[in-house]
């Protein structure tokens, strides 16, 4: 796994194996409305790339196509050397069925904008069900791994709270540690705190930085923060109308834009206050 | 009162027939609900007309009629005589199952769509989905018509006397061409009818008050016994009506 330092690199590089994700040509349309539109890029294991741009750029579509929760229109999506929106079947790529489905995106976890806790189960069922259901972990092997990732996200007395008695910031700890406890290979994280007070904004961005610090999952991270993106990722996706507009190391991206598109939309942000 | 009094366990008799074909008929027409409301939010056009055809049929159909053909035209059929309260059962079941895999499947389609992202998320299965998510949440939002319909229910099957089955109206019946007392007669059936359908609400409040607190909500009114007697607001709400 590349440790921070290794160079942000566009394509794969010789001698490291192969990239863990990669969209070729991936055209997303909603009706007439084109989201993606002929899109290339890939990412390395371990590597943390954050996606940014005005709202409607597909930024969380890419997110959504990894996570199975729409289908692409045209072009392929690669996880690990594999196809991952199509299968092969008889030397052709045709599109993925529920169950390949069902296979492959065991290795992909995503927390949302707003949270999705189950609000029928208690913080602890919250994190163990899928373990235990999809993975097949006793209760207690599931149990032991719900305490030490509450215990990370500085939830450990809350394990038998229900999700409605804990704020907006708890909730969205919780379901980063659920994200976490079906040990993913692809963590997405999509706006994870634009539904938050911004006095809880600080606590959840924490916990993000110490998973990116002490584990080599590869995230995809879709956010506003932009010190946030600056501190944790490797590299800085700037998406407008469907394509990536510039990319680059964070400092490079944040202090030295190429593009004008890019300008005005840092700008933009900062003048918003993010 | 005292020819009440004195035909007591006559019409405790009639009492515990009806009882037993509001029970038969709420545990059959709940299966049928569930099978047929789940298939009806399946995405494939096959469990989804199987489910549309059976609610269309029964849902048409009136119970009453329904009850004449299981007792009269099935025999004619098959050469098989159903017992009359089963008989009973079946028309009630399949009648208030039809109302009922409507209200499950309006339920499910009502839990949010997040909910069920989250599940593909976390890699469930189908039915894993549906048992561990999205049933548990749909069912708080089942109960308050459950409740109606239980009770349409309860009231349907005072039909089956008319198939021979001695329930509480057969009694009460029996005891106005007996006596003539035509007025105390049938206000003994309408206050037992009346409280059966009490025990039936109050059960029905309980499992709501369950389901609420399942999902964290706090019960309308409060919480305590007193808040239990009370009538809440929502136990109204989205009937079906028969």
């Amino acid at each position: 796994m590349p440790p921070s330092d290794t160079p942000s690199a566009e394509t794969p590089q010789g001698g490291s194996g192969q990239p863990q994700i990669v969209f070729d040509q991936v055209v997303k349309r909603f009706g007439d409305l084109t989201v993606l539109d002929h899109l290339d890029f890939s990412v390395e294991p371990g590597e943390r790339v954050t996606l940014i741009g005005p709202s409607g750029s597909g930024k969380t579509t890419i997110l959504r196509l990894l996570m199975t929760l729409e289908k692409v229109t045209e072009g392929h999506i690669h996880v690990a050397g594999e196809p991952f929106s199509h299968m092969r079947r008889g030397g052709h790529l045709v599109p993925a069925s529920e169950s390949y489905l069902r296979r492959r995106r065991r290795s992909i976890g995503m927390v949302f904008q707003q949270f999705n806790l189950f609000p029928n189960m208690t913080v602890r069922k919250n994190v163990i069900e899928a373990p235990v259901h999809v993975l097949g972990l006793s209760k207690d092997e599931a149990n032991q791994r719900a305490e030490e990732l509450l215990d990370l996200v500085g939830l450990g007395d809350k394990i038998d709270a229900h999700p409605t008695q804990l704020s907006g910031g708890q909730q969205q700890r919780v379901a980063i540690a659920r994200a976490l406890a079906m040990r993913p290979d692809i963590l997405l994280l999509d706006e994870v705190t634009s539904a938050l007070d911004p006095e809880l904004v600080a606590g959840v961005l924490d916990v993000l930085r110490q998973v990116a610090e002490t584990t080599d999952i590869t995230m995809l991270c879709v956010t506003h923060e932009m010190g946030f993106a600056r501190d944790v990722s490797h590299r800085v996706l700037m998406f407008d109308k469907g394509q990536i507009a510039e990319e680059g190391p964070p400092e490079q991206i944040f202090e030295d834009p190429r593009e004008d598109r890019t300008k005005s939309f840092l700008r933009s942000v900062l003048d918003n206050g993010f | 009162m005292q020819f009440l009094i004195e035909r007591l366990p006559l019409y405790l008799d009639g009492a515990w027939v009806t009882i037993q074909l509001t029970l038969g008929g709420s545990a059959l027409a709940f299966v049928l609900a569930m099978a047929f409301g789940i298939l009806g939010t399946i995405n494939h056009w096959l469990p989804r007309a199987v489910a549309t055809v059976y609610v269309e049929v029964f849902r048409g159909v009136a119970a009453l009629v329904l009850m004449f053909w299981m007792a009269f035209a099935l025999p004619l059929i098959t050469g098989f005589q159903l017992e009359d309260r089963f008989a009973a059962i079946l028309a009630v079941g399949l009648n208030v199952g039809a109302y009922g895999a409507e209200v499950v499947r309006a339920a499910i389609n009502a839990v949010p769509k997040a909910q069920v992202e989250a599940t593909v998320a976390l890699n469930l299965s189908w039915f894993q989905r549906l048992r561990l998510v999205v049933l548990p949440q749909a069912w708080a939002q089942m109960l308050p018509t459950f409740g109606n319909l239980i009770i349409e229910l309860m009231k349907a099957t005072a039909v089956a006397y008319l198939i021979g089955v001695v329930d509480l109206t057969a009694v009460a019946q029996q005891m106005r061409q007996a006596t003539g007392e035509t007025i105390v007669a049938f206000f003994g059936a309408l206050l037992f009818y009346f409280l059966i359908a009490q025990v039936l609400i109050f059960g029905m409040r309980l499992l709501e008050r369950r389901a609420n607190r399942k999902l964290g909500r706090t019960p309308p009114g409060g919480t305590g016994l007193k808040a239990l007697l009370k009538h809440p607001a929502v136990s109204g709400s989205g009937g079906a009506g028969i």
